[in-house]
């Protein structure tokens, strides 16, 4: 099933279809439509398919607040930064927030200043490595969405069983359904329809996005990642604007349920609650985020840790912000490849391997055009 | 000539973990040389033990290129440090249209380094340099304490002669030259990588590490066509390809579909996150060829080179300096430079 999904000539035929049903849209709309694909991983992968220019003109992309990295909190940053600093403390992270520049350094450039960062791909290992130094004080960075939080409260259980007191969480998991509360009730919006994101729908189920269409009225559909699978996407949207009614596709059958994974569920419940949060161009999300859960307070870095840093503006110029939200597309922005570079990034979007700004900077640009 | 010492006068076993001694130019680094070096490398222009090695030069064009070798870890499925700095050196100067001929290599070692290790990669590289018919005639060992060097590092300078006719140059690149490669992409990195982080991925993908001077003198011999030659190392075909683009003005037209990549390094770069085509090879050559000769070439590498999975992969064309990708579906994409190793994705 995987092949067919990548099936270039399955693709290229669906997509035939879709022209035609993006002209019709277009004159309907007066414009041509607006997609958001809300998922960095989606955003990626309709960059390296080289969608986006197979439907220029007649549609356009823009990406959302799908990208873990890109939407943590300048100050969160600082505050992850400065733990790196604390005396014997190793931050154990994956790999994508090395080089996520906070307001004076980042993670990779305190590491060569000597403090230990440590990368994992699994929080699992990162509590193995734990166990392997009792005395180091290891902190895993809880940065990520509902897909991510189950895996790390698991890393928690797997601390506590082996009775670790030098393992902690810092935890600034975001939840998907509220920050689209807050990005479809800007009235500023210009979006036709929303590619939802397929990983997280997995975890929360297809119906706990029904509010998007029975609240603000807008298509949407549950997406899979591979190239037909987005292509499907954007044709069943295509339909839903032309001829409506709107309404909660999905389109990931094979692995999304319509309410989710309830084990997963349950394991995130006990480790966590739900708890305000900040977004970088969103700012503060009522219950967006996921703190842990008192009883597990032990394992809270934020606890063990309770280190204040000052709000900083954002970067001079960073416009970040309006790229999570859709309302720009990268290369808009003004400091798009010449101050901002994946090497020497000024937003998170550019250095994510998720961030749009990447997926822009990586595959739809070109250095000599610059 | 750092292989110098003292003539064997001790019978003392063997040492098992190597000590700053082993570099303080006395008994021990003299043991060393005679015990491991010499015994490996065993040739007459390193056996005269001078301070310099002095070899007859022939009429024409000389090359020289250097590296310095750093990998972790030093034992990887498909090689080892020893191989990739014999292989590393010797391929850019095949690239660049020499026939390596002498190699040097400079070790820096770290305190308690097991001598085993040592003696494997010694002999690693001795096996290495006899299949590729280069000798290593000069050397030198530095010993550094313990935590100021990781194991060990091996710097190799390798010098050769060009190849006659041979006449490489990106400013002969044409609109319609065709672009080949000489087999899949990416294992290299990706086998490190998998080395390096305890991901728990049960996989087979080995470094394609391998000297690239004997089927490279082989098709420049016959292959006049031949107009330019790049090894695939850092940053892979990307990074290469947008350099050469760069540096001819021409732009780069690949072929997402013709691209030679293996089923299982496709699906473990997929599960991480990373490209493929942003991944570092060590057996691999680009090589831009006359279009009249493409097909000819491919035949020959398939048939007489034991290359099967040697690829066109696309066409150089008039432009500015950028490289596409024409996607599977029809899109296009540009590829640019490497900037920051491949990060792997987090949800």
């Amino acid at each position: 099933m995987q092949n067919e999904l990548r099936d270039p000539a399955l693709g290229r035929q669906i997509l035939s279809k879709i022209t035609p049903l993006a002209q019709k849209a277009a004159r309907r709309l007066g414009r041509p439509a607006i997609l958001m694909e809300v998922c960095g991983t989606h955003t990626m992968a309709i960059a390296k398919s080289g969608l986006r220019n197979l439907m220029n003109g007649c549609l356009e992309m823009r990406s959302g607040p799908g990208c873990p990295v890109c939407v943590t909190d300048q100050r969160d940053i600082d505050k992850i930064i400065a733990l790196a600093g604390q005396h014997n403390v190793v931050v154990a992270t994956f790999g994508d927030m090395l080089r996520v520049p906070g307001t004076n350094s980042s993670l990779e450039q305190e590491r060569a200043r000597g403090s230990l960062v440590e990368i994992f791909y699994s929080p699992l290992e990162a509590v193995e490595y734990a166990a392997g130094r009792p005395q180091k004080e290891v902190v895993f960075l809880g940065v990520g969405f509902e897909t991510t939080a189950p895996a790390i409260a698991l890393s928690i259980a797997a601390a506590k069983s082996r009775g670790l007191t030098n393992f902690s969480v810092f935890s600034v998991h975001k939840l998907v359904p509220p920050v689209m509360e807050a990005l479809l009730s800007d009235p500023e919006l210009k979006i036709d329809g929303l590619i939802l994101p397929g990983h997280v729908c997995t975890i929360t189920g297809r119906s706990a996005f029904d509010f998007v269409t029975s609240k603000y009225g807008m298509p949407a559909v549950v997406a899979g990642f591979e190239p037909v699978d987005i292509i499907q996407a954007v044709y069943l949207l295509l339909k839903q604007i032309i001829d409506g009614p709107a309404r909660v596709v999905n389109g990931y059958t094979r692995l999304v349920r319509e309410e989710g994974n309830r084990k997963a569920q349950e394991i995130m419940q006990e480790y966590f609650e739900p708890a305000d949060a900040c977004w970088r161009g969103f700012g503060l999300v009522p219950q967006s985020g996921l703190a842990l859960q008192e009883k597990y307070s032990f394992f809270d870095a934020a606890a063990r840790y309770p280190l204040e840093v000052p709000e900083m503006p954002p970067a001079g110029g960073c416009a970040c912000g309006d790229v999570l939200k859709g309302k720009i597309i990268s290369p808009e922005c003004p400091l798009f490849a010449g101050a901002c570079t994946p090497l020497r990034p000024v937003g998170p979007c550019m250095v994510s391997s998720e961030g749009a700004c990447a997926a822009y900077y990586h595959y739809e640009w070109a250095q000599a055009d610059a | 000539m750092l292989f110098k010492g003292s003539e064997k006068m001790f019978n003392q076993k063997k040492d098992d973990l190597i000590l700053l001694a082993h570099g303080d130019g006395g008994l021990l680094t003299s043991r060393l040389i005679q015990e491991y070096f010499l015994r490996h490398f065993n040739n007459d222009l390193l056996g005269t033990l001078t301070d310099a090695s002095v070899f007859q030069s022939e009429k024409g064009k000389m090359a020289i290129s250097t590296d310095a070798f750093v990998v972790d870890p030093i034992f990887f499925p498909g090689g080892d440090i020893g191989k990739l700095a014999v292989c590393g050196t010797i391929n850019d100067l095949a690239v660049s249209g020499a026939r390596p001929l002498y190699l040097t290599a400079s070790f820096i070692i770290e305190e308690g380094f097991p001598v085993a290790d040592l003696e494997k990669i010694i002999v690693s590289m001795s096996q290495t340099c006899r299949g590729a018919g280069v000798q290593i005639i000069a050397g030198d060992t530095k010993v550094v304490g313990r935590g100021q060097a990781d194991k060990v590092y091996i710097t190799t300078t390798g010098v050769g002669y060009l190849l006659p006719g041979a006449n490489l140059g990106y400013q002969r690149l044409e609109a319609g030259d065709r672009v080949l490669v000489n087999g899949c992409l990416g294992n290299h990195g990706l086998a490190i990588l998998l080395q390096r982080e305890t991901l728990g991925i049960q996989s087979r993908i080995t470094s394609d590490c391998a000297p690239l001077n004997g089927i490279i003198e082989e098709i420049l011999k016959r292959f006049k066509g031949i107009k330019f030659m790049r090894d695939l190392t850092r940053g892979g075909l990307a990074t290469n390809a947008k350099e050469i683009a760069l540096a001819s003005g021409m732009d780069f037209w690949l072929d997402e579909e013709a691209l030679p990549v293996e089923e299982n390094v496709k699906g473990v770069t997929e599960l991480l996150g990373l490209d493929p085509l942003y991944l570092a090879n060590e057996g691999k050559f680009l090589a831009v060829v006359a279009a009249g000769e493409a097909d000819e070439l491919l035949k020959f590498l398939k048939e007489e080179m034991s290359s099967g999975e040697a690829c066109l992969i696309g066409e150089i064309q008039a432009g500015g300096g950028n490289v596409y990708l024409r996607t599977a579906l029809g899109g296009t994409r540009k590829l640019n430079m490497m900037a920051g190793a491949p990060l792997p994705r987090i949800c």
